[in-house]
């Protein structure tokens, strides 16, 4: 398995408060990754810094073989890194077809790519609603749109940050179906999510975070073993 | 009320009213998009204005003038844009406000400069000179119809860029969330310099077909700016829909105001008191109807954010 994307030793922060002390993180090429901590750890930062949102202030962060740490988010996002944000950050004033339509193309150049039919046949839910505006919409049918907005981008890498929060139990389990539907299909995921269990069975490998360091980082098989872990790290 | 007098005040408020959404479709989309207080928005109109009535001298051709005006106007838009503006768009409003008001000013000198200090005359086209009877009793200057229908159908080409083309889709995202739409891939600065020539353009067009209405002359700009952010306050920042319903409310209380405000009140106050007070109050008419919006509608009647 090729490296997708490797942070070697990232620092970040907001002004003058440092975040990130150093983060080592890697995906592989159709692999799940997770990013786990505590809230406030700097998980949301760290993907912010990744995405080109925040500033990066030392470390390095290689996409593809490439440098994009302070890249302009929008290139980032070309080269094939599609983000669904924490809170779902879903264009309110854009119907559910124009924000699939808005920002679709074949990023990674795939043979099969993601269109608006398969985006459509994927998540019924939003063909039902193709016509609302964003605003309009439940909170499980705006995650469902911000994951098919990213599905539009073809991304080499999706990335989910907390896109279980704040659903319902039973909207939860459609969203961890489509996640294990697209891991199967071999699509390179990092998700950030708290439910260790559901992480154990969907990805390969974690990679925990506290105050801004990685404590832990290993696979299903070892996170599984060790519950000691959990506790300490995660206070499940 | 003659219904007659009533009838042409309307259309005269419409005819403003859709001359000023021209300028404030520019406005709201540059506030809306990059955050960013372009004073010298009024001054691409004046620039508009005075290419217009250059070309019109030189040419006699009026429409010649009008597509010179908007083309030149939207270069100069774009020049500033990339070369000036754009540097601004990350610092506070207060850096933004300074800057372009340099520029207000640095245009009026340049624009005396050029054509000196008096108003130039910019004709209508001959064959629109004279009025139409519209209605048994109602002649109404050919002119201003065509302005009312340049406006019309300016509204409905924007109407469809917006809301039915991917440049539309990419200019509402930005407007609602910026940041978003640029981690999504949207080059935002490069949408941004493509509406900032199109309202500059329209800026032009505004210029151009007021220009023989009101005089061509220094300082133009700026009463018509102030007008302009009125309406996009009222229509809700970064709102093409917004401002087309902002400016045809701001145009139509500000014209109707002005005529019947001053008869309503000499019917019910003293002669003397009424022709004090009628344009006074008529002229701050508008501004009573944005605190009125901004009361009961913080965000302006079609917020584009959240």
């Amino acid at each position: 398995m090729g490296a997708l994307l490797e942070i070697g030793q990232l620092t970040a922060g907001y002004g003058a408060t440092q975040v990130l002390f150093g983060i080592d993180l890697a995906v592989g090429e159709r692999e799940v990754t997770t990013l786990l901590g505590r809230n406030g750890m700097g998980k949301t930062t760290t993907i912010r810094t990744l995405m080109g949102l925040a500033r990066a202030t030392g470390g390095t962060i290689r996409f593809r073989g490439e440098r994009i740490d302070n890249l302009a988010p929008e290139r980032i996002a070309r080269m094939g890194l599609a983000v669904v944000p924490e809170g779902r950050q879903i264009f309110p004033n854009l119907s559910v077809e124009e924000n699939l339509r808005a920002f679709a193309g074949n990023r990674c150049a795939a043979a099969d790519p993601w269109t608006l039919d398969r985006v459509y046949a994927f998540l019924p839910r939003l063909q039902e609603r193709r016509r609302n505006m964003g605003n309009q919409l439940s909170g499980g049918e705006q995650q469902m749109l911000a994951i098919g907005r990213a599905l539009m981008t073809n991304p080499h890498l999706l990335i989910l940050d907390e896109a279980t929060e704040g659903l319902a139990p039973l909207v939860r389990e459609d969203i961890w179906q489509c996640l294990h539907t697209l891991a199967a299909q071999g699509q390179a995921i990092l998700v950030i999510d708290k439910y260790v269990t559901r992480l154990i069975a969907l990805a390969h490998r974690h990679t925990i975070i506290e105050r801004g360091r990685v404590v832990w980082s290993g696979t299903s098989a070892a996170l599984d073993a060790d519950h000691g872990v959990w506790h300490r790290y995660l206070g499940v | 009320m003659d219904p007659i007098l009533v009838l042409e005040q309307s259309l005269n408020g419409l005819q403003f009213g859709l001359m000023l959404f021209l300028l404030a479709a520019g406005l709201t989309l540059v506030f809306g998009i990059m955050d960013m207080i372009n004073l010298a928005h009024g001054s691409l109109y004046m620039i508009g204005a005075y290419l217009a009535a250059a070309v019109a001298m030189a040419t006699g051709s009026f429409w010649l003038a009008v597509a010179v005006a908007m083309g030149g106007t939207a270069v100069i838009g774009v020049v500033l844009e990339v070369t000036l503006l754009r540097r601004l768009y990350q610092r506070d409003h207060l850096h933004q406000v300074l800057a372009t008001f340099a520029l207000i000013l640095m245009s009026n000198e340049a624009v005396r400069m050029i054509w000196g200090p008096t108003a130039l005359a910019l004709d209508p086209p001959p064959s629109l000179a004279g009025p139409v009877e519209l209605l048994p009793g109602l002649y109404y200057p050919a002119f201003r119809l065509v302005i009312i229908g340049v406006g019309l159908l300016v509204a409905v080409l924007l109407y469809f860029l917006v809301s039915h083309t991917r440049l539309g889709m990419l200019v509402r995202a930005g407007a609602s969330n910026r940041e978003m739409a640029r981690a999504m891939g949207v080059r935002v600065s490069l949408v941004f310099t493509i509406v900032f020539a199109i309202g500059a353009a329209l800026c032009a067009l505004a210029g151009a077909m007021l220009g023989p209405l009101f005089a061509v002359q220094v300082g133009m700009g700026e009463s018509i700016l102030i007008l302009a952010f009125v309406v996009i306050v009222i229509g809700g920042i970064g709102s093409i829909r917004g401002a087309l319903v902002g400016a045809l409310l701001v145009g139509m209380v500000d014209t109707v105001g002005r005529t019947f405000l001053p008869m309503w009140l000499r019917a019910v106050l003293p002669p003397t008191v009424a022709s004090n007070l009628g344009p006074a109050l008529a002229s701050v008419l508008i501004y009573v109807l944005m605190a009125g919006v901004l009361f009961w509608r913080p965000q302006g009647l079609f917020p584009a954010r959240g």
